[in-house]
């Protein structure tokens, strides 16, 4: 028995397992150099332009056109025109639109994903598994209601109200275009949407898919821009702004529509409280608390960006919470293995950071895992801050980045009053094993959405939005709708 | 005066912990994110790397009434060199085979390092008297075996008579001796998450070198959730006593995606520590020759058809 010998050890000794690059291809992606507005179904050209780039290296990817307060008036008044027209289509028929647009965003997914990966600097698994599919199924939902909202709205003879303004934030591109233009199209308005200034490219990639479905023309244009065409589009012709942004950009739109008879709805920032009690299925939790705050980079308004933990499990969440941000994975955005990607902006980037620097100037502690963050581009390491009263920045500012602030609580009493103290009103999670807490807690929050054992889960049939500064109105299901509808 | 009350042993209240927290396990969480990891994307030199391991931490296994001498001797065989043409390709850790056939086994892999590991407690039930399983292990380690894969009794522990199922690991343990010892948990009986962490931080108190999933004999048996839930109770009790308790996930696992689906989810939940053959095992028959056929793609870059590898 010559060949009896134990033939291993050859590879080597395991000392940890690095997992080797896995990019997605960026070749399903083709830009143009230059990109005009999408007005009336036809190219506009801009006298101005800008690049716009990715944060993952700071490499340009395209012109993009500035819209000018007479570009602005011009596309509302082609959404004018098409108004006439297809606020008259039977629902059904404008459904029939609407489910193409979904298949054909469906069938496009992957192109879809890795243009928003490269401009917005989220992760390709984000962008691949939630924003792509989330954007289709807001279509196919809203789809549905075309044709149904005389019984949607019993004793109500609901009307579209004309053309609306739509301004959108760069966290989510695609699907809050997906959340903006699905139940507006819907209701049988025609919509002028801007934008964000950093991430316009999804926008425009999504004007060929409204060629391919062959909408007809003026029912959706485009204007690209930065805040000068976002004002523009507000104070333009328009009966309705829908907003997503900021609560500061919010309030000045507000003050701007007062008196104007233009409908509005505002969906604005957050500072939401993460609630754990000692009795929660920990592992979950803390990984709904990984969820809650370093999906998307922590650029989401419903972010939980403050950690409330009982203090009786205060020490094993910690370390619990340390020891999985050690294994997130930080870096390319189009790798498939990576969990945090790029910060959107230089500007969100310093934002970030002066308020990191607050909290360690304040006296909190701070918290990050060894990782190793590329050169180029705009990237901030996973971070938590501890021993944060509620009076530090880092507990009452919106950061919306990759940045949690941790405080305790002793009683389901106590957690409630620091959960509602702060202006912001629109997400809350809560983590027990026991019913009737949820039940209790889903009643005392001040929050548009409380998750219950999970956190960061949206669906188009749900709505979504908030109290207090976090804004007004909801988007997603039934009441989504109504923002859109007058009721004659 | 009255006495409080004396608890089972192993469920004592003690006021300095001794075990971590038994605590609950949220289904849709833990599904969630054995979902998510298993979508990371093994490619490369990682894959080689994580083919390889997976290789080395197979427990080539047959627990069939049919089994003869001559079946496990051609199963120490491939054991030994799963991959005759290539003399690269490594042992695997282990031959998991019934009592009778221990000393077969023994013959065949004397001198290789390849360890023989025989069921016993009245595998696959447990359904028998504590003396039985007892001397069932007895045998076991006298024929030979490095380490013993016993049952727990799932009758007591779904009855509640928790303390019944800790004495009886730590009895076996102790009859075990040298031999390691494998706690078959047989999940796919235990019925939910919260039953599965229970019955890993029993297991271990009691004395566990390593938890393993199943028998192999009922559907159902490994899943990656099941697997992260035992990975997260290792870990509790690694950072509660600073003992590293091994992983087995047995039944089930037939391709090599899987296995390194497997094999992420200890890495990224436990760390490279227990990436070796000594804390992680996979109870496996038909993965070894999938894992072969991929090596030989990864080396050569073409497929080839399943018959230039030998069924054993």
């Amino acid at each position: 028995m010559t060949d009896v010998e134990k033939r291993q050890d050859r590879s080597p000794v395991p000392q940890g397992w690095t997992y080797a690059p896995a990019p997605e291809s960026t070749d399903v992606v083709r830009l143009q150099d230059r990109y005009e507005l999408y007005v009336g179904g036809e190219w506009l050209t801009a006298k101005e332009h800008f690049t716009t780039i990715s944060p993952r290296d700071e490499a340009p990817l395209a012109e993009v056109a500035q819209a000018s307060e007479a570009d602005v008036h011009q596309a509302v008044a082609s959404a004018r025109d098409a108004f006439q027209t297809w606020s008259k289509l039977p629902g059904s028929e404008r459904a029939k639109y609407m489910f193409r647009i979904a298949r054909i965003l469906a069938e496009r997914s992957r192109e879809f994903a890795v243009l928003e990966s490269l401009n917005g600097g989220k992760p390709i698994k984000e962008s691949r598994d939630v924003d792509l599919p989330l954007a289709a199924a807001h279509f196919f939902y809203y789809a549905g209601w075309a044709d149904k909202l005389e019984y949607a709205f019993p004793n109500r003879t609901p009307k579209p109200l004309g053309v609306a303004g739509q301004i959108i934030p760069w966290n989510f591109p695609l699907l809050m275009l997906a959340w903006k233009i699905a139940p507006a199209l819907a209701a049988g308005n025609t919509v002028v949407l801007k934008p964000a200034e950093t991430t316009p490219l999804t926008a425009l990639l999504f004007c060929d898919v409204l060629r391919q479905a062959e909408l007809p023309p003026g029912v959706v244009n485009i204007v690209t821009g930065d805040g000068s065409t976002g004002a523009a589009l507000v104070d333009a012709d328009v009966d309705k702004i829908a907003f997503t942004g900021s609560t500061e950009v919010g309030k000045a739109i507000q003050r701007r529509l007062a008196g104007t008879g233009k409908k509005l709805t505002l969906e604005l920032g957050g500072k939401a409280a993460n609630i754990v009690f000692d009795d929660c299925a920990i592992d979950q939790a803390v990984e709904g608390i990984v969820n809650g705050i370093y999906f998307n980079q922590g650029h989401v308004c419903c972010a939980g960006s403050r950690l409330l933990v009982q203090e009786s499990i205060y020490e094993p969440v910690i370390e619990k919470l340390k020891q999985r941000m050690a294994t997130l994975r930080v870096g390319d955005p189009l790798d498939k293995n990576t969990d945090v990607g790029a910060i959107n902006s230089r500007e969100q980037l310093n934002r970030i950071e002066e308020l990191v620097a607050a909290g360690t100037a304040e006296g909190a502690e701070i918290y990050q895992p060894p990782c190793k963050l590329p050169e180029q581009g705009y990237w901030f390491a996973p971070t938590v801050f501890t021993n944060v009263a509620q009076s530090y920045r880092i507990a009452q500012e919106e950061i919306f980045g990759p940045v949690l602030s941790v405080l305790t609580f002793r009683t389901p009493d106590e957690a409630v009053e620091k959960a509602n103290n702060t202006p912001y009103g629109l997400s809350a999670g809560v983590w027990t094993e026991k019913g009737s807490r949820i039940l209790w807690m889903a009643q005392h929050l001040r929050a548009g959405v409380v998750w219950a054992n999970t956190f960061n889960r949206f669906d188009p049939t749900s709505p979504f939005g908030g109290y207090k500064e976090s804004g007004f109105g909801r988007e997603g299901g039934l009441h989504g709708m109504e923002p859109y509808l007058d009721f004659a | 005066m009255a006495q409080a009350p004396v608890l089972p042993r192993g469920f004592e209240l003690p006021l300095k912990q001794r075990l971590p927290r038994i605590g609950s396990i949220d289904q849709i969480g833990v599904e969630q994110r054995a979902a998510e990891l298993a979508k990371r994307s093994i490619k490369k030199d990682a894959k080689v790397w994580a083919l390889e391991l997976a290789l080395r931490c197979c427990d080539l296994t047959t627990l069939e009434g049919q089994d003869t001498p001559g079946k496990v001797t051609a199963l120490c065989s491939k054991a030994i060199r799963p991959d005759p043409s290539d003399p690269n390709i490594p042992s695997v850790a282990a031959v998991c085979v019934y009592p009778n056939l221990i000393a077969v086994a023994k013959e065949r892999l004397a001198g290789s390092g390849v360890k023989v590991a025989s069921v016993a407690t009245y595998f696959p039930s447990g359904q028998a008297p504590l003396d039985v399983k007892l001397r069932d292990v007895e045998d076991a380690v006298a024929l030979g075996a490095d380490e013993i894969d016993m049952v727990i009794d799932r009758g007591a522990f779904l009855s509640g008579r928790y303390a019944k199922v800790f004495d009886e690991i730590v009895k076996v343990k102790e009859a075990c001796g040298d031999a390691h010892l494998k706690v078959i948990l047989e999940v796919a009986e235990l019925g939910t998450y919260d039953n599965v962490r229970r019955a890993s931080l029993l297991a271990m108190a009691a004395g566990a070198d390593f938890i393993k999933t199943s028998t192999g004999k009922l559907p159902g048996a490994a899943t990656l959730p099941v697997q992260l839930v035992m990975l997260e109770a290792i870990r509790d009790v690694h950072a509660e006593t600073g003992r590293k308790v091994g992983m087995k996930p047995a039944g089930g696992i037939r391709t090599s995606k899987n296995a390194i689906q497997y094999l992420v989810q200890v890495h990224e939940t436990l760390g490279p520590d227990w990436l070796t053959p000594d804390l992680y095992r996979i109870g496996a028959s038909s993965l070894v020759n999938d894992i072969l056929m991929q090596l030989r793609t990864q080396k050569t870059g073409r497929y080839q058809s399943k018959d230039y590898f030998t069924n054993d």
